[in-house]
């Protein structure tokens, strides 16, 4: 009897197949006592020298996973709460604060800097999350002078408008509460005529934007749901540069919206989180914050960039909801909405 | 020796598939159904009842199983002539038109939104604004499936000896009675596969449904997105879960009895010598109409996308192509361009597991018959009739031990498999089952071991069925996007990721590049197709 059978060796080679695919499944993961794993939305961007500057500080090399849609990342952390996959999660809003907090997924974390940040993005009284950025939804329009942006939200012509599903992505929804804040009374008959008069919804504000909008697309809406800042945007992402963006904001319809930052509870790295979440807040980050994600810094006196103090809106009496009433009932506003506009 | 290598060699062909399976698909959909059906350690039933009392729900079951059977006849019918014609006549541009057609199988839907929308849209050439009704959404389903069918249908009907349909005409039977008599019933088991694996696709369809349909249409898949993403009520989310792969399981049950029942061995000869240059006017009519006719469904939504990638204003025609790699604008920290590499490698990767997995399992499901033969062969179509987000949360639910791979890079090939392993399966059996048992037994008498018949004869057969199952599944991971957006990944987007991030931001260059980026996955999948057809040729030489 030869000492290796066929299936010896066949063992010896499943042995080795299961090594060789441990030692690749390991090589892969570089998480270790000097990686901080940030759990962030898809939107979620930074220069890499301003990484590469945390690295440099405090010897931590930032790895980043991608949660998809603020939604789905929020799902994942709650769903993971028991062993999490990250040490830091990134880009919880206003809208979702309070479905984070209940669930207890970040521990209370009070950064040096938070007497710092401009007082209406401190939102979570328990600090289990760090305001890091604000913006704001608001409607933007055509502005080739064919429409007066004093009435486009006050009294809306639905057959111009675009606007997104608050089930589906979350413009959508802040501009529900933006009508909620404003309308307290009369929000569904708002939304009622709007039907009446042939608004258009689609899922995403992508579909709105490239899809539907005049002023982006083939389409034939000349007014749409998008941010404050998309006409700074505008100006930045030209194919042919441009002065002057060809689109407008009205600001009376703006919906202030608030990101947040958390150290997800378990993590073994808290040192280190915490040194990530100051660094965030550190004027570095903050500045670099703008033209990366097109949002407006948390931290007072940050230095805003030229197309941003030219072209964004950020507005001066925005409307807002608090946290708590919104998690109390954005589930019913929805089906409401979702019953007005769509049934 | 030999015989327990052989024995060691069969029980793999069944381990290897099954472990796959349970580990990667059945373990995390069971974790994420019991995390939202298992309340304080008991079972709850009530999400059930929650589902089946409310009639949105029940209309979006309705919905999502009527569109399914219009969508699957839709592209069927539009599939045949085409899958006719590939299989029967040898012409210029034939390759590239059969990959163009294979191409919007993989495109981000995304994309192809916005192709159909300028096409079918209120800005229409053609005057036909179809946008947010039923038959933007089916035109959508059949565009993207019709590859399918025209594969799968056609790779049979290509082996077809064309002088069993000569036969039954010089006894008097009409072109079309010799069609029905003869030729459909050898294609059903084809027919069959094809209709089965459309029928999933759009039985589970999110993206066109969300994005064309508005948000009148929804399916159980869109619902199941909203309940546990929108509003984290896990219960609804997992009944309806339920739900979907209850529908799924029963379509599968009744194609396994169909399939059974329709089981006939045939004698395949070369494509080679079955197609022909058309001759007669007649038959240069037939090909021209239906190379205008993928002219218009496949190649004219893609030329669309590719004309806008070069549409600048006025700044040079590249301006985007350029742009993509001096990172100007570019999202986030990885590079437009690198999102190629990880595609390439992430598809690579993804097309060796699911040809080993897959092609094990196909030998099982070939080679033996039996009922736990036929219900494994159904349990491999499971994945592809799951929702993305139910495999997405699950695997992130369950696959923390014994390695921590919620996370990880290699996760994203896994579940590209695991969409790719039913389609090695179904392009792999038939070709097969096709092999004669004689042909093995007469190797046996003389003297071959089984390793030796199974390298000789299996083998070089399995090979063909291989390379078609290989472009496949490459493209189907160079184009997957559901799965990949619900699995929390390290940033390594590939492309459609990429696509989909530069789609959300505004501005006319972000536009511009996630066209281009559209173009060259197009590219790429049209290249990766026609080398596969170009290397399967070669083995049919062989037959």
């Amino acid at each position: 009897m030869p000492a290796r059978t066929p299936l010896g060796k066949a063992r010896t080679r499943l042995a080795a197949l299961a090594g060789a695919l441990a030692l690749f499944v390991s090589a892969c993961s570089t998480s270790g006592p000097d990686t901080l794993t940030l759990l962030a939305h898809s939107s979620f961007a930074i220069s890499q020298s301003t990484l590469d500057a945390f690295t440099e500080e405090t010897g931590v090399t930032v790895e980043i996973i991608d949660g998809g849609d603020a939604g789905a990342m929020l799902a994942q952390a709650i769903l993971t709460k028991d062993n999490p996959i990250a040490d830091v999660i990134f880009g919880v809003d206003n809208t979702f604060l309070s479905r984070g907090v209940a669930e207890e997924i970040t521990i209370p974390y009070v950064a040096p800097a938070l007497g710092d940040l401009h007082p209406f993005t401190r939102l979570d009284p328990t600090n289990r999350f760090t305001p890091i950025d604000y913006g704001d939804v608001c409607l933007q329009y055509v502005n080739d002078g064919s429409l007066d942006p004093s009435t486009l939200f006050q009294d809306p012509d639905g057959s111009r408008l675009v606007v997104i599903d608050p089930s589906t992505d979350s413009p959508g929804l802040a501009f529900l509460l933006a009508t909620i804040a404003a309308f307290p009374e009369t929000w569904q008959e708002y939304w009622a005529d709007l039907r009446d008069e042939g608004v258009l919804v689609v899922p995403g504000w992508e579909e709105a934007y490239y899809g539907e909008f005049a002023g982006a697309s083939d389409g034939d809406r000349t007014v749409v749901v998008s941010y404050g800042s998309s006409p700074a945007a505008e100006v930045v992402f030209a194919a042919e540069p441009i002065d002057e963006p060809a689109t407008g904001i009205v600001e009376e319809s703006c919906f202030r919206q608030v990101e947040f930052a958390g150290i997800l509870a378990g993590t073994d790295s808290r040192e280190a989180a915490e040194r990530f979440v100051d660094f965030m807040l550190t004027p570095r980050f903050q500045e670099d914050i703008p033209l990366n994600m097109f949002v407006f810094p948390a931290l007072i006196g940050a230095e805003l960039p030229r197309v941003f103090t030219d072209h964004a809106t950020v507005a001066d009496q925005p409307l807002t909801v608090e946290p708590a009433v919104i998690a109390e009932n954005r589930d019913r506003w929805i089906d409401e909405w979702t019953a007005i506009v769509l049934r | 020796m030999r015989i327990s290598w052989s024995r060691l060699g069969r029980a793999s062909l069944v381990l290897v598939p099954l472990g796959f399976l349970t580990v990667f698909y059945a373990y995390p959909v069971l974790s994420i159904l019991l995390t939202g059906l298992v309340r304080d350690g008991s079972p709850d039933l009530s999400p059930f009842r929650a589902v089946l009392t409310s009639a949105p729900l029940l209309g979006v079951v309705w919905f999502t199983l009527w569109q399914a059977v219009v969508s699957t006849l839709l592209t069927m019918i539009a599939a045949m002539p085409v899958a006719y014609v590939f299989a029967r006549y040898r012409f210029a541009g034939k390759r590239l038109l059969s990959a163009l057609l294979t191409v919007p199988f993989v495109m981000p839907t995304v994309v192809v939104a916005t192709a159909f929308l300028a096409l079918l849209g209120s800005s229409s050439p053609f005057g036909i604004n179809l946008n947010r009704t039923i038959w933007i959404i089916l035109a959508a389903h059949v565009f993207y499936n019709v590859a399918v069918v025209v594969r799968t249908v056609g790779g049979l009907w290509s082996h077809l000896d064309p002088r069993m349909e000569a036969a039954a005409r010089s006894l008097g039977a009409t072109r079309w009675q010799a069609f029905r008599t003869v030729t459909l019933p050898l294609l059903r088991p084809a027919l069959a596969a094809a209709a089965a694996i459309v029928f999933l696709f759009t039985f589970t369809s999110f993206g066109v449904i969300l994005i064309l349909g508005g948000l009148t249409y929804a399916t159980l898949e869109v619902e199941i997105y909203r309940q546990t993403v929108v509003f984290l009520n896990l219960p609804v989310a997992a009944a309806l879960a339920i739900v979907q792969l209850a529908g799924v399981s029963v379509i599968l049950w009744l194609y396994g009895r169909y399939q059974r029942r329709r089981e006939v061995e045939l004698s395949l000869m070369p494509a080679e010598s079955v197609a022909q240059r058309p001759s007669t006017w007649r038959q240069r009519l037939v090909v021209g109409s239906v190379a205008a006719y993928i002219g218009v469904v496949a190649v004219l939504p893609l030329g669309i996308l590719v004309a806008r990638s070069f549409d600048t204003g006025g700044s040079g025609p590249f301006t985007f192509y350029r742009t993509l790699t001096d990172g100007s604008g570019s999202t986030a920290f990885v590079s437009p361009l690198e999102a190629i590499g990880n595609s390439l490698w992430i598809a690579g990767l993804a097309t060796i597991i699911a040809l080993v997995v897959g092609m094990a399992a196909a030998a099982v499901v070939a080679y033996r018959t039996g009922r736990a033969s036929r219900s494994f062969d159904l349990l491999l179509m499971l994945p592809l009739g799951t929702s993305a987000v139910t495999i997405g949360f699950g695997m992130l639910v369950a696959l923390d031990w014994p390695i921590d791979l919620r996370a990880h890079v290699i996760l994203i090939p896994l579940a590209h498999a695991l969409v790719a392993i039913p389609f090695v399966v179904r392009l792999s059996v038939p070709v097969m089952r096709a092999v004669r048992p004689q042909l093995r037994e007469s190797a046996a008498v003389l003297g071959a071991s089984p390793a030796r018949i199974w390298r000789e004869i299996d083998l070089p057969i399995a090979a063909r069925a291989l390379g078609v199952s290989a472009g496949f599944a490459f493209a189907i991971s160079l184009g997957e996007f559901g799965a990949t957006s619900f699995i929390a990944r390290p940033d390594t987007p590939t492309l459609p990721i990429a696509i989909f991030r530069l789609l959300g931001r505004p501005g006319t260059l972000n536009f511009g590049q996630a066209l281009a980026l559209s173009t060259i996955l197009m590219a790429l999948t049209a290249a990766v197709i026609l080398l596969v057809d170009r290397l399967r040729l070669g083995d049919v030489g062989e037959f």
